[in-house]
């Protein structure tokens, strides 16, 4: 029994993770139509800013307030650098795909190299506060506290994501857009303030998940982003383009299968398994769980 | 006559290489409506796109297009309806996902008191539907929100594309009497297939065929004149459903 509710909650700490990625990226897909492969380098920026800030920003460090600090500092320089990739990068290229997937794709490669350039390609301890290092006992399972902030700070970003689309204007617009973005202009909204936005949304996500991810691996590493995005992707598909919701389901899905496979199966067939379950979704309902829409 | 509130000079659009528009000039009157007529796949359709700049990106526009003195070409979408030119699209598009309030709401903008009070003195069952999702309502339904979400804000001039297009013949009716009443206050730009609405509210009418414009002028005149309606549209005036 522990040995099951400690799978169940270390798969929900991975779907926690996979969710903060995939949330922004179905957002920015649903509604801009840009498949975003530089979207784990908003991660890597979260999780070395963070690292940064824990040791050289007054008033960060590992611990305590300074820990909080220095996540506000990774999430903010997440944020700014996705919000310049929109303005300067993709705001041009806005309905020409295939410069689009060429512009992220090398960004992404100039991202990792300059990561590597600058800290080096080797794995990096992550600063952390220490009870994060230790574990909780639930039902007499021993669950790394690293996990369960990861999962909580994942409900809390979807909740507060829902509140958003649910009860704000701009929330309304994205959902609007995300099922006709031309229509949202033709009622006199300039839907480019929307894509920079969920660009915004996107890019804090994924550096806050850079910055818990360091805190659940103990590392940081260049390539950790990108190793993240291939999962992340599946998680969008999965859950349907556009679909927070449907994000959070898909999460669910692959962390636990992952989790339980590799556990009971052989290490690595987890994530196998996670690609035939994407082979399955598309072949029964190629719109994902909840289709092209941005549920709240 | 009184100096019209929208006129097209040669506009011409090619999408994927088709020419689909080739020279098309026409004005628009500033009161009541005026109707743009032709077989389907003349250009209708991508005539009022063009206008309110919505052809797609990899398509090309030339000509010129004023509504008053002002330019309408290259100017952005959202800024042309903020500037007062009102567009109900075919097909009706609602947000099938939101509610019929949501809808109506993400038409309002900022600094502008919305017209809700008007919106729901023609169209009562929007303010009943409020909390129904836009895809759940009935074809007529949603075209009255479609129209309603337009008629929010102040309109210069309204473009309103086959409004009555898979519509049941009571709801056509309820349809027409609606535009009847908004061209009371706002010009209309109109796309409509059914020469019937078209006997009962146009105007002026403009007959597109072959991506060029084939006939203009009075739109009664036109629907007196079986072998030319024949010849332009494929359909006698005395086939005009009453």
């Amino acid at each position: 029994m522990d040995t099951i509710v400690l799978l169940t909650l270390t798969g929900l700490g991975l779907a926690a993770l996979y969710f903060l990625v995939a949330s922004g990226l179905s957002l920015v897909f649903g509604l801009a139509d840009v498949l975003n492969f530089a979207h784990g380098l908003f991660l890597g920026v979260g999780a070395y800013a963070t690292w940064w800030a824990a040791g050289n920003l007054p008033g960060a460090g590992a611990d305590g307030l300074g820990f909080l600090v220095a996540v506000a500092f990774g999430v903010a320089a997440g944020t700014l650098v996705a919000v310049l990739v929109e303005l300067v990068l993709i705001r041009p290229l806005y309905s020409r795909t295939i410069e689009q997937v060429l512009v992220t794709v090398g960004l992404s490669l100039a991202g990792v190299a300059l990561l590597q350039a600058t800290w080096g390609a080797d794995a990096r301890p992550f600063p952390r506060p220490d009870w994060t290092r230790q574990v909780t006992s639930i039902l007499g399972a021993n669950v790394p506290n690293g996990g369960l902030l990861l999962i909580i700070a994942a409900v809390v970003v979807l909740g507060a994501l829902l509140a958003f689309l649910r009860w704000t204007r701009y929330g309304l617009v994205i959902r609007a857009g995300v099922e006709n973005r031309e229509m949202v202009t033709a009622l006199g909204i300039d839907v480019r303030k929307a894509f920079t936005l969920v660009f915004a949304i996107g890019g804090a996500a994924a550096a806050l998940a850079g910055a818990l991810g360091g805190v659940y691996f103990g590392t940081v590493s260049p390539g950790q982003g990108g190793s993240l995005l291939i999962f992340a992707f599946i998680v969008v598909v999965i859950g349907g383009m556009g679909s927070v919701v449907g994000s959070a389901y898909a999460a669910v899905a692959v962390g636990l299968l992952q989790q339980f496979v590799n556990y009971y199966g052989t290490s690595g067939l987890g994530d196998v398994c996670v690609v035939g379950l994407l082979a399955v979704v598309l072949l029964l309902r190629p719109q994902g769980i909840a289709g092209k829409v941005a549920t709240a | 006559m009184a100096e019209p509130i929208l006129s097209v000079e040669e506009l011409s659009v090619r999408i994927a290489g088709l020419h689909i528009l080739q020279g098309v000039s026409f004005t628009v009157a500033p009161t009541g409506v005026t109707v743009l007529l032709g077989r389907n796949g003349v250009g209708k359709t991508t005539t009022l796109r063009a206008i309110v700049g919505l052809t797609p990106p990899a398509g090309e526009v030339r000509g010129t297009i004023r509504m008053g003195a002002q330019s309408l070409l290259a100017r952005p979408t959202h800024r042309l309806v903020r500037g007062g030119l009102g567009y109900v699209p075919e097909d009706r598009c609602v947000f099938a996902g939101l509610t019929v309030a949501e809808n109506l709401r993400l038409a309002e903008r900022r600094g502008t008191t919305p017209a809700y009070d008007k919106v729901f003195a023609l169209f009562p069952e929007l303010d009943r539907r409020g909390r129904q999702r836009a895809g759940s309502l009935s074809g007529g339904q949603q075209q009255m929100l479609a129209i309603g979400r337009v008629l929010l804000n102040d309109n210069r001039l309204l473009l309103v594309d086959e409004p009555t297009k898979g519509l049941a013949p009571k709801v056509v009716t309820e349809v027409a009497e609606v535009l009847e009443r908004v061209a009371e206050s706002v010009p209309v730009l109109l796309v409509e297939q059914n020469l019937a609405v078209v006997r009962r509210l146009a105007r002026d009418a403009v007959v597109l065929a072959a991506g060029q414009v084939a006939w203009a002028g009075d739109a009664q005149q036109l629907l007196l004149e079986t072998a030319l309606t024949k010849s332009l549209l494929g359909v006698g005036s005395a086939e005009v459903q009453h």
